[in-house]
Formats: C-alpha cells, sequence, structure tokens
C-alpha cells in the first residue's frame, strides 16, 4: 500500500490541476451558452466504426462515445450542447491510450466546422492557464490539409476517391511497407504513421482538415470537394487531442456507411452492433450543426506536459 | 511459428526482411479512426543497425532462429578465438571480424553472450563492466590527484585504457567495456 500512497502523493499536483481545468472548461461551457447535457452510459448500438470495439456491460455495450444520443438532442432542437463523461473502448492501451477515459464532447448548431476549431483553440489555452505549470499556446494554431501532408512528408498524391489498389500503389511508390494491408483506411494509416504523423509535433498545435472520403465516419461531403469530408483532427506535441465533424445530417447517406462499416467489421471478424435507428430517425431534424469530441485526459497531458496518460489519472487500468 | 503484434516486447527476436531483429521500445498507437499499430523500436541483430517501423495490429512476425548461449573465452588463436559453452563444453570459433572491437576488453576466461543465427556464431556480447589489471603505464607525478587529466595504460588484454594520473602498474581498475573507459579504481598495487 505505501507504494500506492506514494504514486498518488506524485500525482497529486496533476489530480488538482485536473480538477481546476475542468471547472475552467465548465465554465467555459456555461459562459458559451451550452447546456451540459448526460446521456446513456450503457446503449444497444454502440458506435458503428470498424476500430472501435466497446466493452460489454450486461446485455448491453459501454458507450465508445456520446455522439449518438447527442445527436438525438441536437435533432430535438437543443442547439448548443457539452458532455464531460467517461467513455470505454477495449483494448487501448498505451501512453495515450486507456480502456476507461474521459471525453468532452460538443455541438453547435448554425455553426461551420471553423468555429468548433475556434472552440478548441480557446480550450486549450484555458486548459494550459488553468493548469498553471507555464505551458502556454500563444500563436494561432496552425490550419493544414490532409493531402498538403501526405503531397509535403510522403511525396503521395491523395485523391480520396483512389481504389484501395491504387492507394497500395501510391504508399509503395513513397517507400512504405504496407505488409499484408489490402483496405483503403489500413493503407492510408501505414503512411501516416510511418511518414506524417513524426512531423507533426514540429508544426505546434495544428488542425488538420479535409479528410478523405473514405475515412469520413459521421462527418457530411466537403461541398467543394466531395472525394473529402467536413473533418478535423487536432494535434499537439504528438497528440492527438480532437476530432471534429461538420455533421452528416442525410439519414439515408448515414445508414449507407453504417452497412459498409458493418461490412466491414464483418469482414474482419470482429462483433456487429446493431444500426441505431433512433440516430437516423433524429438526422433529419438536425440542423447544419459542427461537432467535436476532445480527450480530456490528454488535453491534461498536453496543459502538464506529462509523457503518459497515467500521469493524469488517479486509477490508471492496470492500477484499479 | 509467427508471432501475433500483441506479442512484441522488449527483447522479442524476429525476422524481417531476411535479417533477425530484436525489440528495444515498443508503443500502442491508434490514429483517429484507424487501426492499432505497434511502433517498434528495434535493432538488427547482424549489422547492429536501429530502426522504426508501425506493424499494425494483425500482421504476423516470423520467429527468428537465434539463440544466446554463455559461453568462456578460452584462447586466441590467429585470427579466431575459441570459446566455450559452459552447460555443453562444445567448443566454438569464432572470427576476429565477428568480434571486431571487443577483442580488446575480452580477457582469457571471461563468460560472455554468443548469439548464434540459423545456428552461425554471428555475435558477441561482453559483460558491461570488467576489472582489469594494469600491466603497464608511466608512474603518475607526485602529488597530482586530478582527474581531468588522463594518460595511456596498458591491460593485460594489450588494450590501451585512458586512466586518471594517480593510476600505477598493478592497480586492478573497472572499466564500461561498450565505451572502453575507465570508471574507477577498485584495487590498489
Amino acid at each position: 500500500m505505501t507504494e500506492e500512497r506514494q504514486r498518488l502523493a506524485r500525482r497529486r499536483p496533476a489530480l488538482e490541476a485536473r480538477a481546476r481545468v475542468r471547472t475552467a472548461l465548465r465554465r467555459w461551457f456555461d459562459e458559451q451558452g451550452f447546456l451540459e447535457v448526460e446521456t446513456p452510459a450503457r446503449v444497444r448500438a454502440p458506435g458503428q466504426e470498424v476500430h472501435l470495439d466497446a466493452i460489454a456491460s450486461a446485455d448491453r455495450w459501454l458507450i465508445t462515445s456520446p455522439e449518438y444520443a447527442m445527436k438525438r438532442l441536437v435533432g430535438a432542437g437543443f442547439e448548443r450542447i457539452v458532455s464531460m463523461g467517461k467513455c470505454w473502448r477495449a483494448e487501448e492501451r498505451g501512453h495515450h491510450h486507456q480502456p476507461e477515459f474521459t471525453m468532452i464532447e460538443w455541438y453547435r448548431a448554425q455553426a461551420p466546422l471553423a468555429r468548433i476549431a475556434e472552440d478548441c483553440e480557446a480550450l486549450v489555452r484555458l486548459a494550459a492557464s488553468a493548469a498553471g505549470q507555464g505551458v502556454a499556446f500563444g500563436a494561432p494554431f496552425a490550419r493544414v490539409t490532409v493531402r498538403e501532408l501526405m503531397r509535403e512528408y510522403a511525396g503521395l498524391s491523395l485523391e480520396g476517391d483512389e481504389s484501395a489498389a491504387a492507394l497500395a500503389e501510391k504508399a509503395r511508390g513513397a517507400g512504405v511497407a504496407l505488409g499484408t494491408a489490402t483496405a483503403w483506411d489500413d493503407c492510408f494509416f501505414q503512411v501516416w504513421l510511418d511518414k506524417v504523423e513524426p512531423r507533426l509535433p514540429a508544426l505546434g498545435p495544428v488542425f488538420v482538415f479535409d479528410w478523405p472520403a473514405p475515412l469520413g465516419a459521421l462527418a457530411r461531403r466537403h461541398p467543394g470537394d466531395p472525394r473529402l469530408v467536413e473533418r478535423f483532427e487536432l494535434y499537439a506535441a504528438g497528440l492527438e487531442l480532437a476530432n471534429a465533424f461538420g455533421e452528416l445530417t442525410d439519414a439515408a447517406e448515414q445508414r449507407a456507411r453504417f452497412e459498409s462499416e458493418t461490412a466491414a467489421r464483418q469482414a474482419r471478424g470482429k462483433v456487429v452492433y446493431p444500426i441505431d435507428e433512433a440516430l437516423l430517425a433524429a438526422l433529419p431534424h438536425m440542423p447544419p450543426t459542427a461537432g467535436v469530441a476532445l480527450g480530456f485526459d490528454r488535453l491534461l497531458m498536453l496543459a502538464l506536459g506529462a509523457a503518459q496518460i497515467r500521469d493524469v489519472i488517479a486509477f490508471a487500468d492496470d492500477e484499479i | 511459428m509467427a508471432y501475433d503484434t500483441s506479442d512484441i516486447r522488449k527483447g522479442l527476436k524476429f525476422m524481417m526482411d531476411g535479417a533477425p531483429y530484436t525489440v528495444i521500445e515498443f508503443q500502442f498507437v491508434k490514429p483517429g479512426k484507424g487501426a492499432a499499430f505497434t511502433r517498434t523500436k528495434m535493432k538488427n541483430l547482424l549489422t547492429g543497425a536501429v530502426l522504426e517501423r508501425n506493424f499494425r495490429s494483425g500482421e504476423k512476425l516470423e520467429e527468428a532462429n537465434v539463440e544466446i548461449k554463455t559461453m568462456q573465452y578460452l584462447y586466441r588463436e590467429g585470427e579466431t578465438f575459441v570459446f566455450m559453452d559452459t552447460t555443453t563444453y562444445d567448443q566454438v570459433a569464432i572470427p576476429e571480424t565477428t568480434i571486431g572491437d571487443d577483442r580488446d576488453f575480452m580477457p582469457e576466461n571471461i563468460n560472455v553472450e554468443v548469439l548464434f543465427f540459423d545456428n552461425r556464431a554471428v555475435g558477441v556480447t561482453l559483460p558491461n563492466f570488467i576489472e582489469q589489471k594494469i600491466t603497464e603505464t608511466e608512474p603518475g607525478f607526485r602529488g597530482d590527484t586530478s582527474t581531468n587529466t588522463t594518460k595511456p595504460a596498458k591491460i593485460s588484454t594489450g588494450a590501451s585504457v585512458q586512466v586518471p594520473l594517480f593510476i600505477n602498474a598493478g592497480d586492478v581498475i573497472k572499466i564500461d567495456t561498450r565505451t572502453g573507459e575507465y570508471l574507477e579504481r577498485v584495487g590498489r598495487a
């Protein structure tokens, strides 16, 4: 037990900063006119995404994100909502991953995706100042696109509508070893991890906009280029902090994407979750909306300069 | 036999592009909306070259036919060095080219780790530290105990080590075999 007491004493400053940052963020959302909502932790239909695996809880699943329930609220006229709660993802353990973690997710109806980026920028600065560790993010965050990064760091010209085989060919041409990867997303992420991600920390906090349509998930098509979707990821100091969408409100297209993700899960021998019909029913009622999920634990890592996610939580998965 | 990415651990040995590698460091990474990968830093056991690869979850790694045996260095015979397996007493001759500069810090009868790849000795790892008697060195200047200034000294393997001025022939010193550097005096003449 002395070991645990020492460990928790060591983490005390981070846990105190965690509470301060949480309070500061809550106040900020309140001032911005957001309603804080709580959504169910146990659901029938967790996230459909191919690479997110939910943890079972009796006859239900623990949420991998509060997204579906929050969109149902947006569809019912809740135009500015935020949730600060736990999410669970099976088998995710590493310096930046815990199977149980805290996510801050918010939606702004009638707002463009760029507005969500401004929110993120403000919140990173606020978190850094509330943490009080002297980490500052004064300069405006950079804004780049996936295509620009792929061209610059991998010498790869990404379209977004090339076949998986064509993308694999481009990746090999860029000197990337693909192993047995054949799926579009697997080829993409092998290039991303090998060539692009290691270069991102040098850019400072950076918004990566305009993701290719095959990585669209719940994002709407880019109005100027249907090969892309309205999505950004915020990276800072090697951390993937936030993922945002201009939300797809076309129920037919969303259903088609769910079905293709279901097929991909089946093909990979993964558990297949039911499609969330309540979400699909709510989508047509949603106004144009932008939303984002921001990893609260990682935000603290950034604000405190912590190397590992366990440094900012009281009990990591192997300490429970 | 093949390993899965979830088997990746420090020290795991596997084949890649025809060469055996050992894992130095690894980290779970998972890009947003993508598959899990294991970012792996690894060393080529033949060349010592270190490189990084991201192995996607589900990729297989081929087991490397490598074995590490503790062996005693017996004697030198021309361009080869003869070692004995400390458990089976089998002897093996390893060419000087495989041992490289480590020969300078390999006194007779020392136990080393010999790496075999496809049953061929491909590398020798010395203990990190050895203690050696100084066979030859200029006497230090009287009263000069500075450790900033050094002089050459010979050890029994014939190698030359830079030592502080207060070290005398017959002293026993501790040496870091990875750098060839003097660490401290552990016995006086």
